[in-house]
């Protein structure tokens, strides 16, 4: 399929890719690394009438440390961080994860930022940012604010993005010798978005762990905290906390799996990712 | 050109010189298609051309109300908005039966849906613009109103009183019904020791070719004549339809077929919206391009298996195999697909199960229902993988049943080596099949008591692997009893036609066609080593219906086979030609010479006489030189089609190992082998390339492919995320090896080899799996695919 038509322009400032989303609301797409957004277009399933392009933007890309901050900038390429040994050493969990998102052409062009923005249900990044505690950086109309992933993700493809907003960097908080993570997931086949997937992280508490966070993906419409399993897993009950998963998560049928497999796969995987976690060494 | 020997020659009559028989010679087109020099229809372009796009039904059955192109035909770059009814003038429908198929029925297709849609994704209406978004763009402001009917999906009821019937002409929707009772059956499983009994489920699923279908039709009214540029297996097929349908002299038809990116059957048939491209072509006097998208191509590409089978075995004690017996039901979507039918996987089904055993008890029941859903028809190996599923996976089901080594319940049925000629049950002829040395053979190569050590040991330590066999039988080099005799113009026999240039090169025209497997490789193979030079100086040309031999083009693993054939006999006659020149030339008898690379030489010494330039050079520019009354014929052509057995069966064994991740449901394969016997390997790389991929394709069937729908016949998984294709990462190493048993009906000996691999690798995936889950209790998985949810259900893991 064709895209219907649309409009193109690249834009040379932040400001001017913010002054570009307020002339037709609604109607302008952000364009990134373009393999989420040029998939819709070309299905129809997106029409707009303009798209700007902001991979000229340099400012928006690259990962740095600011004091007990990793930041990454929107555009930075998913293959940036796969390779990068500073997001290794701080956020060691990007690092597990993104062999998993898509294919190596993907990943080669596929943007930090845009995955988050896209929040697709399934996707690994925003499941990681809400385990890492990260902050999401926007800049719109009204100014630069930040958002903690925690309250980003709203629904099914919906964020604390508004129609003129820019999502310009992620912020990480770097990660502390007790620092512990997890990641684990289930797709059929390498590279295709998961079945149900899990990012964790924790503080090493002697053999056992604290401050869990468990973040769930694919089982529903954002990443979804299991926050019983947190507190049991916290409490050193690994039988209980995948027990309680029941209460914490509830997945839906889709066209590879139901609800069933979905609940007990993301049981598994839980055993798997507090494996990881409790067996790791800093 | 570097040229390997890994398979040791074991030829005879094939025996020249510098032969290139049973090597691996790179395919000449390596070079131009990685470099980007392909020259696919969707590269066509010419002065004029428009696009279509088409307005397909969102509905799975519905009536046509009304629709309205006003709006459409408004928009820019719209050059005509054309529906069902205003098409009709210009192309006649078709109805897809084959009267050897008895009693099979359908209604008659139109090229756009005239007043009722039947699936959803049919066309309904057509637009071309100037170019395919400019099409696409005035699609959606087509009006179309429609009045739902009721929807039949589910085969298992489409026959009740209560069902609505699709096409009420038909009476019912009953497409076609096979019963077949051999031996004294029920007396066999009254007397087994025990009998298994069980249903096997196929999913529904499709071919997935790199490049979709693609057309460009023009015709020209100042020559009154129609070019198809056609992505097609079979362009004389195509040529004689398009003919047909819109009431031309095949003189009046071209169809040229370049590069074509993957068929697997998928473009062998007729598909209702390239009708309409030549049809809109004609009616428009313009060239017309359509290019199936990957979306439009998930509702409109020929779906294939989805067939469910009630099936029974019985065995003595001692393995003796007593009775099979097996009811088909299949549903094939509105229509039977024109003209090669979509009753043949069923009838392949009743021909082939059982196939490899001594077993004298059969019964076989099959019926194929009419549906709401895409159209279903011939993919790659039709009705093997079914047939050889329900047969090993009942085989393997017994002989754990009775407590007997899979493989020696094998060795004790298999068709005995020195048994041949000899036939099936059902009828099916065997020339010369080699299943004991088959797996024999396969039994080396996987090492295979050392692998059940492995599997034995991991156990214990809770990791679940499996190993599962498959033997098999693979319908090739058909004669005209597949289709032929049925009434359908589709060529069995092939020619080929070789041409010596004026420098002393070949040229070979052959009516076999290219898909991406290699025929023109082994062609030029053939040719070369028939002829006597060196491939570097052989070309071929294939697809165009204006300048290749009539032929049936590639399918039924028929290129090499048949088409070879042909290569090889005009290769040897071209060669009697020339050697009659040069004889001449050189006052020596004809008989005395030979031609080896390039060179005419005595065929005693090998001494070179004169070179096949010099003999172009005399025959061509200086015929006056040549003896009075001698005239040089430097062109040859020859037909060949299989004559002794209505096919050339093939035979083989599959192996698969794989592990079950009890946790989660997921399968990890490790290896897979296949050792197969296709009669003489004219290229041991291409039959080893042709098994894996088709391997894959079993795989995919077995562990990932399915065209799901819903109750209402939506398609709910038409996309490249959703329905998933087997990819690279998750696909086990492919061993192949190779027993050889020429077929005596040609002298090249070939068999085909390009749907041994799909045929076989479901049922051992499948049998793998079963036996990695055996000493968990897990109920037997007989429904493909085999998902994590199924396989977790069958754990009992998950209600
Ligand atoms: C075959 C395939 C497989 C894939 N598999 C996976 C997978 O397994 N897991 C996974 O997570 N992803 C997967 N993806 C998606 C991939 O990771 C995408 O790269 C990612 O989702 C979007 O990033 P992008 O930079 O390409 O964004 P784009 O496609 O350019 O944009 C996506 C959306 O985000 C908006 N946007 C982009 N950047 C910003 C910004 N800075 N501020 C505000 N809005 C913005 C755009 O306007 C658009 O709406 C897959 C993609 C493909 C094609």
């Amino acid at each position: 399929m064709k895209p219907a038509p649309f409009g193109y322009a690249k834009a040379r400032s932040l400001d001017e890719a913010i002054g570009l989303l307020g002339q037709q609301p609604d109607g302008v797409k952000l364009l990134a690394g373009g393999q989420s957004l040029i998939a819709t277009l070309n299905m129809r399933l997106s029409e707009p009438r303009l798209l700007v392009d902001i991979n000229g933007l340099h400012e928006l890309s690259g990962i740095r440390l600011d004091n007990d901050h990793l930041v990454i900038g929107a555009m930075t390429r998913q293959v940036e961080i796969e390779r990068s040994a500073d997001i290794a050493r701080h956020a060691p969990l990007l690092a597990k994860a993104l062999p998993h998102i898509a294919h190596p052409a993907i990943r080669n062009r596929g943007t930090i930022g845009g995955s988050i923005a896209f929040a697709d249900p399934a996707a690994e990044l925003p499941a990681c940012l809400t385990a890492l505690s990260a902050e999401i950086e926007i800049a719109g109309p009204s100014g630069k604010r930040t958002v903690r992933a925690d309250d980003f993700f709203k629904g099914l493809f919906e964020t604390a993005l508004g129609p003129q907003d820019v999502l310009t960097a992620i912020r990480i908080p770097t990660a502390l010798a007790d620092h512990r993570c997890g990641f684990d997931e289930f797709a059929r086949r390498l590279g295709d978005y998961a079945i149900v997937g899990l990012a964790a992280t924790a503080r090493a508490n002697g053999a056992g762990l604290k401050d869990v966070r468990l973040a769930y993906f694919g089982v529903g419409a954002t990443p979804v905290r299991a926050s019983r399993a947190e507190v049991a897993l916290a409490a050193g009950d690994l039988d209980k906390a995948v027990a309680s998963l029941s209460g914490d998560i509830d997945p839906q049928d889709d066209v590879q799996e139901n609800a069933a497999v979905k609940q007990h796969l993301a049981g598994v995987l839980l055993r798997r990712v507090a494996k990881q976690m409790t067996e790791a060494r800093s | 050109m570097k040229i390997t020997d890994d398979v040791p020659s074991t030829l005879t009559a094939l025996d020249r010189p510098n032969s290139y028989i049973g090597r691996s010679v790179p395919r000449p087109n390596l070079a131009r298609l990685t470099q980007g020099r392909g020259h696919y229809v969707t590269d066509v372009t010419l002065p004029r051309m428009a696009h279509v796009a088409y307005v397909r039904s969102p509905h799975a059955h519905a009536r046509i109300v009304r629709i309205d192109t006003t709006a459409a035909k408004k928009m820019p770059g719209v050059i005509a908005a054309v529906t069902g009814p205003e098409l009709a003038k210009v192309i006649t429908p078709w109805v897809g039966v084959l009267t050897h198929l008895k009693g099979l029925k359908s209604a008659p297709q139109s090229a756009i849906a005239i007043d009722r849609a039947c699936w959803q994704g049919e066309a309904v209406c057509a637009v071309v613009a100037r170019t395919r978004a400019e099409a696409e763009d005035a699609c959606a402001l087509v009006q179309v109103d429609y009045e739902e009917l009721p929807t039949v999906t589910d085969p298992e009821t489409a026959l009740d009183a209560a069902t609505h019937v699709i096409h009420a002409d038909l009476g019912d929707n009953l497409c076609f019904e096979r019963s077949l009772d051999v031996g004294t059956v029920d007396a066999a499983f009254a007397g087994s020791d025990a009998v298994v009994e069980t249903t096997f489920v196929f999913g529904r699923h499709t071919g997935v070719t790199n490049e979709p279908r693609a057309i460009v039709a023009d015709w020209n009214p100042g020559e009154q004549r129609l070019t198809v540029y056609h992505g097609t297996q079979a362009p004389h097929m195509m040529q004689n339809l398009f003919a047909k349908h819109l009431g031309l002299e095949e003189s009046q038809v071209r169809v040229l077929t370049k590069d074509v990116g993957g068929s697997f059957g998928i473009k062998v048939h007729t598909y209702a919206d390239e009708m309409a491209v030549v049809a809109l072509s004609k009616l428009l006097k313009r060239p017309v391009k359509f290019v199936a998208d990957r979306i439009e191509s998930f509702v409109t590409d020929i779906h294939a298996r989805d067939h469910r089978v009630k099936a029974k075995i019985g065995v003595m004690n001692d393995g003796t195999i007593t009775a099979f017996e097996i009811d088909d039901l299949t549903g094939i979507g509105p229509y039977s697909v024109y003209p090669r039918t979509s009753g043949i996987e069923a009838n392949q089904i009743v021909n082939l199960t059982g196939g490899p055993y001594a077993c004298p008890n059969y019964r076989a029941h099959t019926r194929v229902v009419f549906q709401n859903k895409n159209v279903m028809c011939q993919y790659r190996a039709v009705g093997h993988p079914i047939a050889c599923a329900v047969t090993e996976g009942l085989v393997e089901l017994a002989a754990a049943k009775i407590g007997m080594d899979p493989l020696d319940i094998r060795r004790k049925n298999l068709i005995a080596d020195n048994a041949y000629p000899t036939g099936s049950a059902s009828g099916l002829k065997f020339e010369a099949l080699s299943h004991h040395a088959s797996l024999d053979k396969l039994v080396k190569m996987m090492d295979h008591d050392a692998l059940r050590a492995e599997q034995t040991a991991l156990r214990h330590k809770g990791i679940y692997r499996g190993i599962g066999f498959a033997s098999f039988i693979e319908v090739t080099n058909p004669s005209a009893a597949f289709y032929g005799v049925g009434g359908a113009k589709i060529s069995a026999q092939d020619g080929c036609t070789i041409k010596l240039d004026a420098q002393g090169a070949i040229v070979c025209h052959t009516g076999v066609t290219e898909q991406g497997q290699g025929a023109e490789a082994v062609i030029a193979q053939v040719a070369a080593s028939a002829f006597g030079v060196a491939i570097e100086r052989v070309r071929v040309i294939t697809g165009d219906t204006d300048n290749t031999p009539y032929g049936g083009g590639t399918w039924a693993s028929r290129a090499a086979g048949i088409g070879g054939e042909a290569a090889w006999q005009a290769g040897k006659a071209l060669r009697q030609n020339v050697l009659a020149v040069a004889g001449s030339i050189l006052q020596a008898k004809p008989e005395t010479l030979d031609i080896r690379d390039s060179q005419v030489v005595d065929a005693g010494t090998g001494k070179e006489r004169i070179g096949l330039d010099e003999v172009a050079r005399i025959a061509y520019f200086r015929p006056d030189t040549l003896p009075p009354g001698f005239q040089a014929e430097l062109m040859a052509t020859r037909h060949y089609v299989p004559r002794a057995f209505p096919f050339s069966f093939t035979n083989g064994i599959q192996a698969s190992y794989l592990e079950v991740d009890t946790d989660s449901g997921f399968v990890k394969l490790l290896k897979h082998w296949c050792v197969e016997d296709c009669g003489t390997v004219i290229n041991p790389q291409l039959v080893d390339e042709q098994v894996r991929g088709g391997v894959v394709q079993g795989i995919g069937a077995a562990l990932y492919e399915q065209c799901v729908y819903d109750e209402r016949g939506q398609m709910l998984n038409g996309n490249m995320a959703d329905y998933l294709v087997p990819m690279a990462s998750e696909m086990p190493d492919i061993q192949c090896g190779h027993v050889v048993s020429p077929t005596a009906d040609s002298e090249l000996g070939a068999k085909g080899a390009g749907e041994a691999g799909t045929a076989g690798a479901p049922a051992c995936v499948m049998n793998a799996i079963n036996d990695a889950l055996r000493p968990l209790g897990a109920a037997p998985l007989t429904d493909m695919p085999f998902t994590p949810g199924k396989i977790l259900r069958a754990l009992g893991r998950v209600s």
